[in-house]
């Protein structure tokens, strides 16, 4: 549905995007991860026509969107970073507004706008203006515009940035309800909310794609992947820890806060070869649980470099052009 | 073109949203009627014309256009509503038509509430209608011109005070032109006639004078017209960067 082929955006000297492709399929979520200013906003601003990008090309629905903006325009609906709206205007009065600029009129109008406002839970706030609403319901008034044509695409740049966690768990069920309808790209810098709600994962960082996979996948890359942490009764490891490095199959074997760090290795499912040798063996143990693995280490991991994080690039110029070219 | 009708409506409500529009009319009223009354002696020369009021109006558009202009661009840039508005399908040539025909349409409006003015003349007198009349065309293709220029300068920048203060500065430039007493300073400077008037023949007075006199000239509203079509033009270049 989405076809991003080699996207490329310079500001001046400096490349702020650089080579992105990519495919996102009707039913795909696609979770857009990255350090502020590693180009996420950039790319997106480029994928729904805003931004003209230095080279390369993307088609929406198999229309490219150089060529023919505005008929690629109609299949796209997108919610901007930290959603501009125009704030004198009432809920309603600018739904109408967009219902109207994307030729809904009449019946058809009134019932798109009807859907919106059902959707995103707008009717109790539909005709007060949008600068007195909550940053919660400006976001969903943001979510209405969006999805007002039904697009079969949608681009959500940082959909639930400035909520909260009720408001977040709201805008992600919302999400997840079109799913299966449409190709939905978002961004975050949540990285639960990748792993709840998408599909698969791109992590771009200094403009370069680093990773596109399932979340799954980018669990695998964490260092205590398949690694359990043993808890013994008495609190005291330092004899077993000699024991369990001989084993075959472990990798490696860590003290950490009373705890033994376990990693496998060749994927050796380590759960089963310990609890074996714990019954046989007789351990005190108090536990045996799979390590804790975050996807926000994998994220620093890939994104950081000498324990530098890989800092932003994007130029003066380019925050002139797009609010803030993340 | 339906996209356009419906972001002038947009716009030209949203003028009416805020006081701001409010508080443009009452001033631009009061100082296009308060000036020739009381500094141009309209009433004390016992004319039946509206000539005191037409020879001002370039004066109070040099500040009270800007006002309107200055936030076409600039307030959609700095909110970043523009980003909204190109995601939309409407081409970058029909908003940039929208929004300028909402602000040429509520100048306009502001130009038509001073009809009170040759009302109280036909109270008073007998006034020649034609010259009225095109006095009032002319008001609003300069105001149109005006306009253009704001529009264009808007789209530079997101921040509204420099867009006002470049394009008062241009706009400006655009009167004194046709000053007579800035043409003599240029002839007393020596330059070459066929320069200073080919200079003057830029400015919007020069080509408002004739309309004030009564005289709907072809090449004044070619003029106006293509001040118009070029600054909305560069308007154009500097939205698709």
């Amino acid at each position: 549905m989405i076809n991003v082929r080699n996207l490329v955006k310079d500001y001046g000297p400096i490349r702020a995007v650089d080579d992105v492709t990519f495919d996102v399929r009707k039913g795909d979520i696609l979770g857009f991860l990255g350090p502020n200013g590693a180009g996420k906003s950039t790319t997106m601003k480029m994928i729904t026509g805003f931004l003209p990008p230095t080279s390369g090309r993307t088609e929406i629905a198999g229309i490219d969107v150089a060529e023919r903006p505005r008929e690629a325009k109609r299949h796209i609906g997108y919610l901007p970073e930290s959603g501009p709206l125009y704030p004198e205007m009432t809920v309603i009065e600018f739904l109408r507004f967009i219902a109207e600029m994307r030729g809904l009129s009449g019946a058809k109008a009134a019932a798109a706008l009807d859907r919106a406002i059902e959707l995103c839970h707008l009717r109790a706030v539909r005709h007060q203006p949008i600068e007195t609403l909550s940053k919660g319901f400006r976001q969903r008034v943001g979510m209405a515009q969006a999805v007002m044509h039904d697009p079969p695409c949608l681009i959500l740049d940082e959909p639930t940035d400035g909520l909260d966690p009720n408001q977040k768990q709201e805008v992600r069920r919302l999400i997840a309800s079109m799913a299966k309808e449409k190709a939905i790209i978002l961004s975050t810098h949540i990285l639960e909310e990748v792993e709840a709600m998408c599909n698969r994962v791109i992590i771009i960082a200094a403009g370069r794609i680093l990773v596109n996979e399932t979340p799954a996948d980018l669990l695998r890359r964490h260092p205590n992947y398949g690694a359990v942490e043993l808890e013994l009764a008495h609190g005291d490891t330092g004899n077993l820890r000699n024991t369990v490095k001989d084993l075959d199959g472990v990798a490696s074997v860590e003290s950490l806060n009373g705890k033994l760090l376990i990693r496998p290795k060749n994927q050796t499912d380590l759960k089963s070869l310990l609890w074996n040798r714990a019954l046989a063996e007789k351990w005190p143990m108090k536990s045996l649980e799979p390590a804790n693995l975050r996807l926000e280490d994998v994220f620093r991991n890939l994104t950081q470099k000498d324990g530098e994080s890989i800092e932003e690039r994007t130029p003066p110029a380019a925050r002139e052009k797009g609010q803030t070219a993340a | 073109m339906k996209e356009t009708v419906t972001l002038f409506k947009r716009e030209f409500m949203g003028y009416f949203r805020s006081p701001v529009a409010y508080v443009f009319l009452a001033v631009f009223l009061v100082g296009a009627m308060g000036l020739p009354w009381f500094l141009g002696g309209f009433f004390e020369s016992n004319d039946a014309s509206l000539r005191p009021f037409f020879l001002f109006l370039p004066w109070i558009f040099l500040f009270l256009v800007p006002a309107v202009g200055m936030r076409l661009w600039s307030e959609e840039k700095r909110s970043g509503t523009w980003e909204l508005l190109f995601t939309l399908p409407i081409g970058i040539w029909q908003a940039v038509a929208g929004k300028f025909l909402a602000g040429w349409a509520f100048v306009s409006l502001a130009i038509i509430l001073t009809l009170t003015m040759p009302i109280t003349i036909a109270y008073l007198g007998s006034p020649d209608w034609g010259p009225v009349f095109s006095g009032y065309v002319g008001s609003i293709l300069m105001a149109g011109a005006f306009l253009g220029i704001c529009s264009a300068v808007s789209a530079l920048t997101r921040n509204q005070v420099i867009s006002f203060v470049v394009s008062l500065i241009i706009c400006l430039a655009l009167v004194l032109l046709g000053w007579s007493a800035f043409n003599e300073l240029m002839l007393a400077l020596n330059l070459p006639v066929w320069l200073v008037d080919a200079l003057a023949n830029f400015s919007f007075v020069t080509h408002f004078e004739g309309m004030v006199a009564g005289l709907i000239r072809l090449r004044d509203v070619v003029f106006f017209a293509s001040i118009i079509a070029f600054s909305l033009a560069i308007t154009v270049l500097i939205l698709e960067r």
